[in-house]
């Protein structure tokens, strides 16, 4: 049986053969610049812009959802909560105190040692929009895009930690990588004596893999972990996660250690898009200056 | 009423329909069997009106796709490209089909589909689960009499209005 070659719109006599081919070849390169590059972050921009309703309306019940019940929660839970939330506050608001004068000691120190004092990051908080990604890939996207100054590389916090980075700006939203993503891997350092080694993500949410200690380092079940600043990416000092299990096998170099991420990847809603404090470099830099032509 | 051979309201809605569904948040064991509704949705309007939906559309769609999962630019088009070619070489012996042999060629496309995305994830070094892959191949073939039935009756009572 033979097939009229103009088959698809009627308009042109391309044969069906011919045409498929030449829109192969164009996905192809496409894929091609987009697996080499970024040169095509413009074009992902604009198809963004066109798919953009679509993500509003698959994420509008679930929107629609939460205001519902949040409305609907009756008055006896609502004071629980409050009075929860103001046991809550007060607590923070000493180790508040406490951390003003530590900060002040922080510093004081610090122009002591003629080091540069650490400024507070900037932070903004986004939504994760409620869109699935590819579910064998630990990513999703948030509300934020270009419009609000976010920049592939940006850390990401939520209340407990360390969430990921963007991998993906568009107009109107970002892809973030989460560091539980198998691509993904965090310099870190732990809390209890400064070892540094690398967290890398394992393709699921709740585990994270140390694999570049040596059977002899010290780290034991339970230890903090922090993000250690080096790499330039996330700011240091932020909890990565805690060590729930060290393995050592005799005959091995290598221990292996797996850690419980501290953020709760599965779970959040609103997460912190940090700016690294600009200042800090800029001072930082002078100081090395300074010490240069001294 | 709308004349339903240039009618641009139904086939719209199902792209659009069928790019939501493919997003829509599911719990982990459910998002693994989720059907590949996009390409059910080409496969469905290149057989029935092959004139109008063709390659172009297919590859149009694709990209939406590959938008919308953050995937590689192209690797949705080009598995969509390759369903919409086949549809329109063989539409008029699936139209012919009863609907369980249909539902065998449905099965070949989806299979090819995934298979088109597997080796381009293989190819740029993302590992993907192996089974996995194949639920979504199952669930859509068991849905297509549903979604053929469904939109044959919309068509029909649309043209029975005109």
């Amino acid at each position: 049986m033979n097939v009229p070659g103009g088959v698809d719109g009627g308009r042109t006599a391309v044969p069906l053969g011919l045409r498929f081919l030449l829109l192969t070849v164009f996905s192809l390169s496409l894929m091609l610049v987009d697996n080499r590059d970024d040169h095509l972050s413009r074009l992902r921009q604009i198809f963004s812009v066109a798919v953009y309703p679509i993500q509003i309306t698959v994420s509008f019940p679930f929107k629609a959802w939460q205001v519902v019940s949040v409305s609907l929660s009756d008055r006896v839970s609502l004071l629980n909560e409050n009075a929860e939330l103001k046991s809550e506050q007060l607590k923070h608001e000493v180790r508040l105190q406490r951390m003003a004068a530590l900060e002040a000691e922080n510093i004081r120190l610090r122009v002591m040692l003629d080091s540069s004092p650490r400024v507070a990051d900037r932070v903004l908080v986004a939504e994760i929009l409620a869109v699935d990604l590819d579910p064998y890939r630990q990513r999703f996207s948030i509300n934020r895009g270009l419009g609000d100054g976010v920049y592939v590389g940006q850390a990401l916090l939520d209340a407990n930690g360390i969430v990921g980075q963007i991998a993906g700006v568009d107009a109107f939203t970002s892809e973030v990588i989460l560091i539980s993503d198998a691509d993904h891997a965090v310099p870190v350092s732990v809390n209890r004596n400064g070892l540094r080694t690398i967290a890398v993500g394992t393709g699921d949410s709740r585990r994270l893999s140390l694999p570049y200690l040596t059977n002899s380092a010290d780290i034991e079940s339970g230890d903090l972990l922090v993000s250690s600043g080096l790499g330039g990416v996330f700011p240091s000092g932020y909890p990565v996660g805690r060590v729930v299990e060290v393995r050592r096998q005799p005959g091995q170099l290598f221990a292996e250690v797996v850690a419980e991420p501290a953020a709760e990847l599965n779970r959040d809603r609103e997460v912190l898009l940090v700016w690294a404090a600009e200042d800090t470099k800029q001072s930082t830099r002078t100081t090395g200056l300074a010490e240069v032509e001294q | 009423m709308r004349d339903p051979d240039t009618d641009w309201v139904l086939p719209l809605s199902t792209f659009v329909l069928a790019l939501s569904l493919s997003v829509v948040p599911l719990p982990g064991v459910v998002a693994t069997f989720r059907p590949d509704w996009v390409p059910l949705a080409i496969i469905y309007w290149a057989i029935v009106a092959p004139e109008r939906f063709g390659l172009l559309t297919a590859m149009w769609l694709g990209l939406a796709a590959d938008t919308l999962t953050g995937s590689l630019l192209g690797q949705h088009a080009l598995a969509m490209l390759v369903v919409g070619y086949l549809c329109l070489r063989f539409h008029l012996r699936i139209r012919i089909f009863p609907v369980w042999q249909m539902s065998m060629s449905v099965l070949f496309m989806l299979a090819i589909y995934e298979f088109v995305l597997f080796w381009i994830d293989g190819a740029v070094g993302r590992t993907v689960p192996y089974v996995e892959r194949w639920a979504p191949v199952i669930t859509g073939v068991l849905l297509w009499p549903l979604i053929l039935g469904t939109l044959d009756r919309i068509r029909q009572d649309n043209k029975a209005r005109v």
